[in-house]
């Protein structure tokens, strides 16, 4: 059982990783524009003029 | 906030016009909110350069309240990140719990379950304190106020069954709750966020109205130069200047120029009228022929547009003391949990249990009990519906719309645009092609509502002409092998007397009698079929228009309604529906014009077509695409059935919670059952509410 203390640490810290991802997502708006995401890939890519 | 972009190439072709503009940082056009963001530096009067950029493009731009979105916004993300963080907690102790529920104490040990609670306790209490805000927010603020909602006994569930598991782990227990509790708190996040973000939307609708009816006015000052000014800065005495086209900002006088206005704020009819130097305006009109200049002569909160959006403001107001089903339920249940989990508690200490134990299962008795499935009751049948109604074109701005079309006995009808097209159609066929080739030809130089009604009856090949010239007010003029041809006004076309009130286009040429064209508006197609369907399922349906009584008459009868009113004014139409709420009816409005703005705000619930103005649409709970008026049939039937799904889901909340509660009271419900439990009834309560996919 002893094996317990790393591996259930080491999958709170694979949760917390998933967790990071999820705020950084959202915080960077990425769920702001569901609609728009799913029309934005019919665009040509991103062309600077 | 943008109008008319509706797919992939509008977003690209508006943000790659913009990254085009000089010191422009970033633009994005958000594609669900119709709200474009632009980030510049410099001055901040280049605004206006950037507007007219998109506006050149042929989309309409409105400026809109800014705060009101952004606080939507702010407290979706709140919510959505509680939902995360609920997510991550619940994989995470679930996890452990397995291990928890698998086996027991011989096989395990006093140690290593106290490890697993102790690691279930770590993860499970700083997520409690952190999503568990929404809910501790508004049990809190219900409280504070002397009343009650479905929040307090969540509230008092996950902190007594969070407070207990705390307890029993520190006393080497062998049960804790964390499971419980965060799967609870991730099921009623999850219903907390579909209801938020089916009632985002409709969010101070009137607030931002002023300024998306009336836009922008170009000011003359007193240098000659020409301002760009938003209309809610206009003060009387300002001399503007309104293009062809353009949506009238204030009320005022015309001082210069003739034109025809588009007065459907007013009348609700599309039929224009002709107004010149000296006549009066009103804000929201819309400017058809030529452009003029005009004196505002009140200030922006006084025009009759500020009036209607006042109306509507005081009908919003009201409409906010409809009480949903959710919360009806919420107000029979709270007392009668609190009851149940207090007598249990009460009772195994009466019959000599330990108080801890007795308030452990006064605990479980509170969280099995707890709305999993009465949270997910309403707001997953309101997301199926409206996804449903989404696909057929319908589009549904509120959550609680359905519930409240559900609920209604009477439907009020507007006239034109509603029952009918609001588009004329050609009625009298001259008999004679080359009149109407000719009058058809020349008619699709103008873009008069009539003309284009003319222009589009005839599909031949189009005479050619030599300078054609409009003549505001009076009709189309043009040479055609040396004769004069003529298209307006009876005058205008050689006739004696005018006639008032016809829909209709004279057309003269050199040595023929002049012709007249009559135009009639045309019944939606399945106008006939859905009236009588709604009367089927008894209703009461009642025509109510701006225009004359003689065409209000014949559509009504030919649509089938008995019951009509003409001549009503946008006031005469809110105080006629208001009668009729009064009189205890449940009312559907269903309108189009800016005139049936207030009404549609004000009835239980209301219905307007796509190509309503955009104040109605706003106004309005359901907006329906395409030339029928059947969506307003598949609507209702929509909102009657999922109401149906509504009220059985409760029924299968209820029987789940009759065995439940015996059992938690009884002391028998473990952590594992309660997760099944829990779980289960959520389970059939999504998938009864799948049934309204089935259904076609």
């Amino acid at each position: 059982m002893s094996v317990l203390i790393y591996m259930i640490p080491l999958a709170i810290f694979l949760g917390l990783i998933w967790l990071a991802g999820f705020v950084w997502s959202l915080k960077s708006g990425q769920y702001e524009d569901m609609d728009g995401a799913a029309q934005r890939i019919l665009l040509d890519d991103d062309s600077e003029t | 906030m943008v109008e008319g972009a509706y797919c992939a190439a509008c977003i690209g072709k508006i943000e790659s016009r913009l990254a085009k503009e000089q010191d422009m940082l970033s633009a994005r056009l958000n594609f669900t909110t119709r709200r474009l963001n632009l980030e510049w530096s410099g001055d901040p009067v280049r605004a206006n350069d950037f507007v007219s950029a998109v506006e050149g493009l042929g989309y309409r731009v409105h400026p809109y309240e800014f705060a009101a979105v952004r606080d939507g916004q702010e407290e979706e993300k709140f919510l959505l990140l509680c939902l995360g963080v609920a997510g991550f907690a619940m994989g995470n102790i679930m996890l452990l719990s397995v291990g928890l529920w698998s086996t027991d104490q011989q096989v395990m040990g006093i140690e290593t379950r106290d490890f697993l609670h102790w690691m279930s306790a770590l993860i499970a209490l700083p997520a409690i304190l952190f999503s568990g805000r929404p809910f501790f927010r508004s049990a809190f603020r219900a409280l504070f106020s002397g009343t009650t909602n479905m929040d307090v006994p969540i509230s008092v569930a996950l902190i007594l069954t969070s407070g207990i598991s705390l307890f029993e782990t520190i006393q080497h227990g062998e049960h804790a709750y964390f499971d419980s509790v965060v799967m609870l708190m991730f099921f009623l996040l999850t219903g907390r966020y579909l209801d938020f973000r089916a009632r985002r939307q409709t969010r101070g609708a009137a607030a931002e109205l002023v300024g998306a009816v009336t836009g922008f006015a170009s000011v003359i000052l007193s240098d000659g130069s020409i301002r760009r000014l938003p209309a809610s800065a206009l003060e009387p005495g300002m001399i503007l200047r309104i293009a062809a086209g353009d949506k009238i900002p204030a009320d005022g006088s015309i001082t210069q120029g003739e034109t025809s206005i588009d007065m459907a704020l007013v009348t609700g009819e599309t039929r224009p009228e002709e107004v010149r130097a000296g006549s009066h305006v009103y804000a929201g009109t819309l400017n058809l022929s030529s452009p003029f200049t005009m004196i505002v002569n009140k200030a922006a909160d006084d025009t009759l547009l500020a009036d209607i959006v006042r109306l509507m403001e005081q009908a919003e107001q009201a409409q906010a003391r409809y009480v949903r089903i959710a919360d009806r339920v919420a107000k029979l249940y709270t007392p009668v949990v609190h009851i149940l989990a207090a007598a249990a508690f009460f009772g195994w200490i009466a019959v000599g249990m330990a108080w801890q134990d007795s308030l452990l299962i006064a605990a479980t008795v509170l969280i099995i009990t707890c709305p999993c499935a009465l949270a997910l009751a309403v707001p997953v049948v309101q997301t199926l519906a409206t996804g449903r109604l989404f696909k057929s074109g319908i589009l549904v701005k509120s959550g609680d719309a359905l519930e409240r079309v559900a609920g209604i006995d009477t439907i009020l009808l507007d006239k034109t645009g509603t029952l009918t097209l609001g588009r004329p159609v050609l009625r009298n066929d001259p008999g004679n092609a080359d009149i109407l080739a000719m009058a058809a030809s020349l008619a699709s130089y103008s873009s008069h509502p009539l003309c284009r009604a003319l222009a589009s009856a005839y599909d031949g090949p189009l005479v050619s002409f030599s300078s054609v010239k409009e003549h505001p007010g009076e009709g189309l003029e043009a040479k055609h092998e040396g004769g004069i041809v003529r298209l307006g006004r009876r005058a205008w076309c050689g006739f004696r007397q005018e006639e008032k009130g016809q829909t209709e286009i004279c057309f003269s040429m050199k040595d023929s009698a002049p012709h007249i064209f009559r135009f009639l508006d045309h019944l939606r197609e399945d106008a006939c079929e859905t009236v009588k369907a709604l009367k089927n399922r008894g209703l009461d349906i009642i025509l109510v228009s701006g225009d004359r009584d003689e065409p209000v008459a014949e559509m009504a009868q030919q649509a089938g309604i008995e019951t009509y009113y003409s001549g009503m004014t946008p006031v005469e139409k809110f105080t006629f529906l208001d009668e009729l709420k009064r009189q205890g009816k449940e009312v559907l409005m269903v309108g189009d014009g800016l005139n049936d703005a207030p009404s549609l705000a004000a009835a239980n619930a209301s219905i307007s077509p796509a190509c309503a103005s955009g104040l109605a649409q706003n106004a309005a709970d359901v907006v329906f695409m395409g030339d029928g008026l059947k969506p307003v049939l598949t609507t209702y039937e929509t909102a009657v059935f999922s109401q149906k799904l509504v009220k059985q889901n409760f029924a299968l909340a209820v029987l789940y919670n009759v065995f439940a509660i015996p059992l938690a009271a009884a002391g028998f419900v473990t952590p594992l059952v309660a997760a099944l439990a829990m779980s289960g009834s959520s389970l059939v309560v999504i998938a009864n509410s799948f049934r309204l996919r089935g259904r076609s």
